[in-house]
């Protein structure tokens, strides 16, 4: 789109995509999703497709390469280095996948044949645009991809089925696979959105790469504005199937000229502000436990430096360990940190960090291996059933996916109601005024009390949920990475509510997530987890501004921020410790 | 998910099914009201017409002996009536069938549920129990353990306990796997984080959630149920004579059929018809039942699974 | 070496199933209130009989005992009685028929050739036909071919095995006269003889499973081709045929597999039906007519041996299964 480039080799006119309603199901959603899209790729460039779900960014995508299933009518003109694709024939058309266009998608885990290898799977690719290379060659160039995408140990990689490697390592060898055939462009779908943070900058680091040393053209799909601003030269915003606006990635987040672009860009939690201002006023004074070496077993804080009513939640030395076919797993290891009274705890580590293993351990659904448990004064190793029972009724939960955190067999009123059902002697109309009540204080009218899961969207499940963890009244919330399957927009509206509900009410808070942005707008204080351990902890200010441990350097490095001058230098930064830590 | 309407409404859609509830609805309504029916032209499944049969035993005239008294003909060597037979037979198979089913289903839930919810090593125990029962020569079983049935056990019983014995593996496997699934959804860890007890996460929070999936199976397992009575009968180690019973009638019509057709031709179409009727529904159910079928919305709802960071599927941005 | 492990694990717990098989079967049968001797004492039964039996089947030892003998008989062989008229009984002694004077194991043996040439051959043709069926609806899904062959198979799934094979008896043995209406040639005897009299009960039992398989078949292929892998397949530039085939198939097949060999082994214990309908001197002939002659030992000897089968199928499935899914290998 931007007037300097080159010929672009990708030419998207007038593009639009309706399903038709011939399924039974999804009436609702047959129609057109794309309407009228059009962009140019060119060479040596990044084009980002920004939105969020529901914005036709993948549905524009796949209809690149004709793979959108046999209910949807595609029209409008793609051309692909002049070529028509829209109604090509089949056989040009593969030739185009995997051919000219390589493509990435989102679930690395999902996205490869389970009972092949990775080796296998790549050598598949070649053979079909390549019928010639064979045998040690073909072998050899598999595992020339794989070293070319930062997989140096390729023979293993290679003989590997998909189950025996990590995200990480399958979104690379995805990546070899993509550009086996040396395409002239790549469709990267949300290639990172499963993946880590500190893996998702290797891999956009990778795609860079690509860009720069290739010449390939990426179309990359995303709701990131992280990723866009790290990655991106031009920017596309989606939304319900329309074309907002686009230009150069610096144009767009500098002057955004629609509305809806601009909440997209306010509503994304920041890291950077942090370091300019000083840590919110108004809360309790928190001392910050000096920071342990990495492998050492992190001290509790001493009791003794506690002089007013006990903390909430005081987890001393705490392991779990499960055992698995046999072999201990250690998923918690010595751990050591407090709640206090009203404060919001930030827990934060990457995926297998032991995190949300904590959060269960919490209320009792995992147990604790070695080490001291307290939740308001009562032991949890010691606590027998009655007692083990009374903790929970004094924890709210709330957790992730909004999907399945509702049964759907019951209505709104009823799972509000059911801690109550649990644990007070109410009546039943006793409790349906509690879930009405509890409704309004969550900002839903109370008549969804009468309404069933599947009737609400994923932001408006996620409220549900909080209600039913406030019902009780808990000493302490646990909320487990509740806003990271809901789009910004939505994410935003729910931390405030969090936030507002946490002031009015001064529960304590333990607040898991992965994502260091929205941690630092919610929590007072932070505890960083690497492996099972406590890596670092302390007020979320200090720990977030000038991390002392290089993992929290690295985890804050590596997570984009939705400013492509500011990305860049944590970008450089990110290598420079990335640099270090090999 | 599905309210009851909805279901119906699928139903009324699939012809397939619409007729396979028609004709479930016919026979259930010939075995409740078998006496009134063959009391229309004065008939039992009892009485010999010896008349009716020629010197070898074969029944005389055109179709096994269809005649205005006899609407199916007659059985041969004994004469007796065979529309009478077909009648009351489908009492017995529709009974045996229903509950033979209720005892797989009862079985079946209660290992599938709680092996699925404890794990361990009862769930251990049990799959291995379910893979190898679910394997096993159960016809053979079945018929072995008839023959060291003390004579005094009521036949149809042992009919229903031994059939629905054999059947609850399949249904323990099924309601395990879903159990398994359920588990890891998140509304059932919040209940037991909420203090729920093993009890009120079984029977609240996972049982109506596999209810679908066990009217399914048992609307698909009472047609697989009726064939096992029909086969034992078959063989000759089921309910003994004179009770009318369509399998014992299509055995002995073993040794008629090249000759009499007639009297294979109509226990043995009733026998596939309600089969036939009882799959179709079955299957409407299932598609009325599965969430696969709602799955089916391609691209757009690719994230039902949570993953950090992943955008959930169908959020309003304006919510 | 995974394999070994995993197939090593695999024979230590076949020979624990064995082991529970054969207690269950001794508790069902010797220990539940019923009357082996009685049982296994013929008819008629007269006085001597009786004491006859009850001697040789040791029924005055304890239950331990007793259970000892029955289990020694199949790993080294036993001896039914004492003295003269002692019967030896090789290993594996699955029991001794007093009224046809002859180790059930022989009149076993004797008879599997006829039940596995029906179940062999019957499996073979119902696996080719129920997956190619299976796998043509789903690919054709919602298509007239879909439907079609939907319809073939429910009814195949509702047709009882006796109806249609004495159906097809009636047509091609009686009515047209092309092929023998029942009983058994064996191959060494006459080939061709031995093929014609099994068409028609291969083609009766392989209906009826086929449908079964063609419904799994199609709704797990359907399955398979939703999953994320099958986009990245398609992404590649596969033709549609190899994704199908290579990708979708390979993967549909693996419950579709497992399921196949239980079922042929179930069915190599004894295939009771059709051996019935077509005057077929197999197993499960053996196990009807030992039932009319009240003859416990041959009843509880078949029916063992039918366990045996399928609990060795069982393991056998989960070897294959490990070798077909490297994610079943990876947990051995």
């Amino acid at each position: 789109m931007s007037p300097t480039s080159p010929a672009p080799v990708l030419s998207v006119r007038d593009l639009s995509v309706s399903f038709s309603a011939g399924d039974a199901a999804g009436t609702a959603e047959a129609g057109r999703v794309v309407d009228s899209v059009g962009f140019d790729l060119a060479p040596g460039r990044v084009l980002a497709v920004v939105g969020e779900s529901g914005s036709g960014k993948s549905v524009t995508a796949m209809s690149v390469l004709g793979l959108l299933p046999d209910s949807a009518t595609v029209t409008g003109s793609v051309r692909l280095e002049g070529r028509e694709l829209i109604g090509a024939p089949a056989a040009e058309l593969r030739a185009v996948r995997g051919g000219r266009i390589g493509t990435v998608f989102q679930e690395p885990m999902s996205a490869f044949d389970p009972v092949y290898t990775i080796g296998q799977q790549i050598a598949e690719a070649i053979r079909v645009h390549r019928p010639g290379v064979r045998g040690r060659a073909l072998r050899d160039r598999v595992h020339e991809l794989l070293r070319s995408v930062g997989l140096p140990e390729a023979h293993r990689i290679a003989a590997s089925h998909p189950h025996e490697l990590s995200g990480g390592q399958l979104q690379r060898s995805m990546i070899a696979m993509a550009i086996s055939c040396d395409p002239v462009a790549i469709i990267a779908d949300e290639p990172t959105t499963a993946l880590d943070v500190t893996v998702q900058a290797g891999i956009l680091d990778l795609l860079r790469a690509l860009r720069d040393e290739r010449g390939t053209a990426i179309l990359l799909i995303t709701h990131d504005m992280g990723v866009v601003a790290d990655l991106a030269d031009d920017v596309l915003v989606m939304r319900r199937g329309e074309a907002l606006e686009s230009g150069p990635v610096a144009d767009v987040f500098d002057r955004p000229r629609s509305d809806y672009t601009r909440g997209l860009l306010a509503a994304v939690p920041t890291l950077t502000e942090l370091s300019e201002t000083d840590a919110p006023a108004g809360q309790q004074p928190v001392q910050k436990t000096p920071a342990a070496p990495v492998s050492a077993p992190v001290p509790a804080p001493a009791p003794a430096a506690e002089p007013e009513p006990e903390p909430t939640v005081v987890l001393d030395g705490a392991s779990v360990v499960f055992r698995r076919r046999g072999a201990a797993v250690h998923a918690v290891s010595e751990v050591g940190f407090t709640i206090g009274r009203g404060e919001v705890v930030g827990l934060v580590g990457e995926s297998g960090s032991g995190k949300s293993t904590i959060g269960r351990a919490l209320v009792g659904l995992v147990p604790i291996s070695a080490g001291r448990a307290t939740v308001g004064g009562v032991e949890l190793g010691r606590a027998g059933r009655r007692e083990r029972r009374r903790v929970r009724s004094r924890i709210g939960y709330v957790f992730q996916d909004p999907a399945s955190s509702l049964n759907p067999r019951n209505t709104v009123g009823t799972s509000i109601a059911e801690p109550l059902a649990l644990h007070t002697g109410d009546s039943p109309a006793a409790r349906a005024a509690r879930a009405r009540e509890l409704l309004e204080q969550v900002q839903l009218p109370p008549e969804f009390a009468d309404r069933y899961p599947h009737e609400l969207s994923g932001g408006q499940r996620q409220r549900v949920a909080i209600a039913r963890a406030l019902a009780l009244e808990p000493e302490l919330l646990i909320a487990d990475e509740p806003t990271s399957a809901l789009d910004v927009s939505v994410q935003a509206s729910v931390l405030e509510l969090l936030e507002r509900l946490q002031a009015r009410h001064g529960f304590a808070c333990l607040f898991i997530s992965h994502d260091l942005a929205v941690v630092r707008r919610l929590a007072d204080r932070v505890v960083v987890l690497q492996a099972g351990r406590v890596v670092e902890q302390g007020p979320a200010a200090e720990v977030l501004a000038a991390p002392a441990q290089p993992y929290t350097r690295r985890l804050l490095a590596a997570a984009p921020v939705a400013d492509p001058a500011a990305q860049a230098l944590r970008r450089a930064q990110w290598r420079e410790l990335e640099a270090v830590a090999e | 998910m599905n309210g009851l309407g909805s279901v119906w409404g699928h139903i009324r859609r699939d012809p397939w099914a619409l007729g396979g509830v028609i004709v479930v609805g016919v026979f259930v309504l010939a075995a409740i009201f078998a006496p009134l029916i063959t009391a229309i032209n004065g008939q039992d499944p009892y009485t010999y017409h010896l008349h009716a049969l020629d010197g070898s035993g074969a029944p005389k005239g055109f179709g096994g002996g269809i005649s205005w008294q006899h609407w199916f003909g007659v059985e041969p060597l004994t004469g007796r009536d065979l529309f009478a037979i077909v009648v009351y037979g489908s009492r017995l198979s529709l009974t045996v069938g229903v509950l033979a089913t209720a005892v797989a289903v009862a079985i079946g839930v209660a290992v599938g549920l709680t092996a699925g919810y404890f794990g361990g090593w009862y769930d251990r125990i049990a799959s291995r129990v379910v893979d190898v029962m679910l394997g096993f020569p159960s016809l053979i079983f079945m018929i072995s353990l008839t023959a060291i049935a003390a004579a005094a056990f009521p036949r149809p019983v042992l009919m229903v306990l031994v059939i629905g014995f054999f059947g609850w593996p399949a249904v323990a496997r099924v309601v395990r796997g879903q159990t398994l699934s359920l588990r890891q959804r998140t509304f059932v860890v919040a209940s037991e984080a909420m203090g729920a007890g093993d009890g009120h996460v079984l029977w609240r929070q996972l049982l109506p959630n596999v209810g679908a999936t066990i009217i399914v199976y048992a609307t698909i397992l009472v047609p697989a149920m009726i064939g096992t009575e029909a086969a034992l009968s078959f063989l000759g180690v089921g309910v003994p004579p004179p009770t009318p019973s369509w399998g014992r009638t299509i055995g002995d019509a073993v040794a008629w059929f090249s000759t009499d057709p007639a009297y294979l031709a109509f226990p043995g179409g009733a026998l596939f018809l309600v089969t036939l009727a009882l799959n179709a529904f079955g299957d409407g159910l299932r598609d009325a039942l599965d969430p696969r079928v709602n799955r089916r919305r391609g691209i757009r709802s690719k994230s039902t699974t949570a993953e950090p960071g992943k955008p959930g599927a169908h959020e309003e941005v304006t919510a | 070496m995974r394999i070994a492990r995993l197939i090593g694990s695999r024979l230590i717990g076949v020979v624990i199933v064995l082991l529970v098989v054969t207690a269950v079967t001794f508790v069902i049968f010797y220990l539940l209130p019923s009357n082996p001797a009685q049982l296994s004492c013929g008819k008629p039964c007269t006085p001597e009989n009786l004491a006859r039996a009850k001697d040789y089947l040791g029924l005055n030892l304890p239950w331990y005992g007793q259970f000892w003998e029955f289990l020694k008989g199949i790993v080294a062989g036993r001896t039914f009685g004492t003295g003269a008229g002692a019967i030896a009984c090789a290993a594996p002694c699955f029991g001794y028929s007093f009224q046809l004077n002859t180790p059930v194991t022989e009149l076993i043996l004797t008879r599997f050739p006829v039940t596995a040439s029906i179940a062999v051959g019957a499996a073979v043709l119902w696996f080719i036909a129920g997956v190619a069926g299976g796998a043509a609806a789903a690919v054709w899904r919602r298509r007239a071919a879909d439907r079609a062959i939907m319809t073939v198979a429910i009814a195949g799934v509702s047709a009882p095995a006796y109806l249609v094979g004495m159906l097809l008896i009636l047509l091609f043995g009686f009515a047209l006269g092309w092929l023998p209406t029942g009983g058994y040639e064996p191959f060494g005897d006459d080939p061709v003889g031995w093929f014609t009299h099994l068409l028609l009960p291969w083609t009766a039992l392989a209906f009826i499973s086929a449908a079964v398989y063609a419904r799994l078949t199609r709704s797990e292929l359907i399955d398979q081709l939703g999953q994320d892998y099958i986009r990245t397949v398609r992404a590649k530039g596969l033709t549609e045929g190899r994704v199908i085939m290579r990708h979708g198939l390979r993967n549909a097949l693996i419950p579709v597999v497992t399921l196949f060999g239980l079922d042929l082994g179930a069915l190599l214990g004894g295939a009771v039906i059709s051996e019935r309908v077509f005057s077929m001197q197999g197993i499960g002939a053996l196990l009807i007519t030992s039932i009319g002659s009240r003859d416990l030992q041959v009843v509880v000897g078949v029916t063992l041996f039918a366990a045996f089968l399928i609990a060795i199928a069982n393991v056998l499935v989960d070897i294959v299964y490990g070798l077909i899914d490297p994610r079943v290998r990876a947990r051995a």
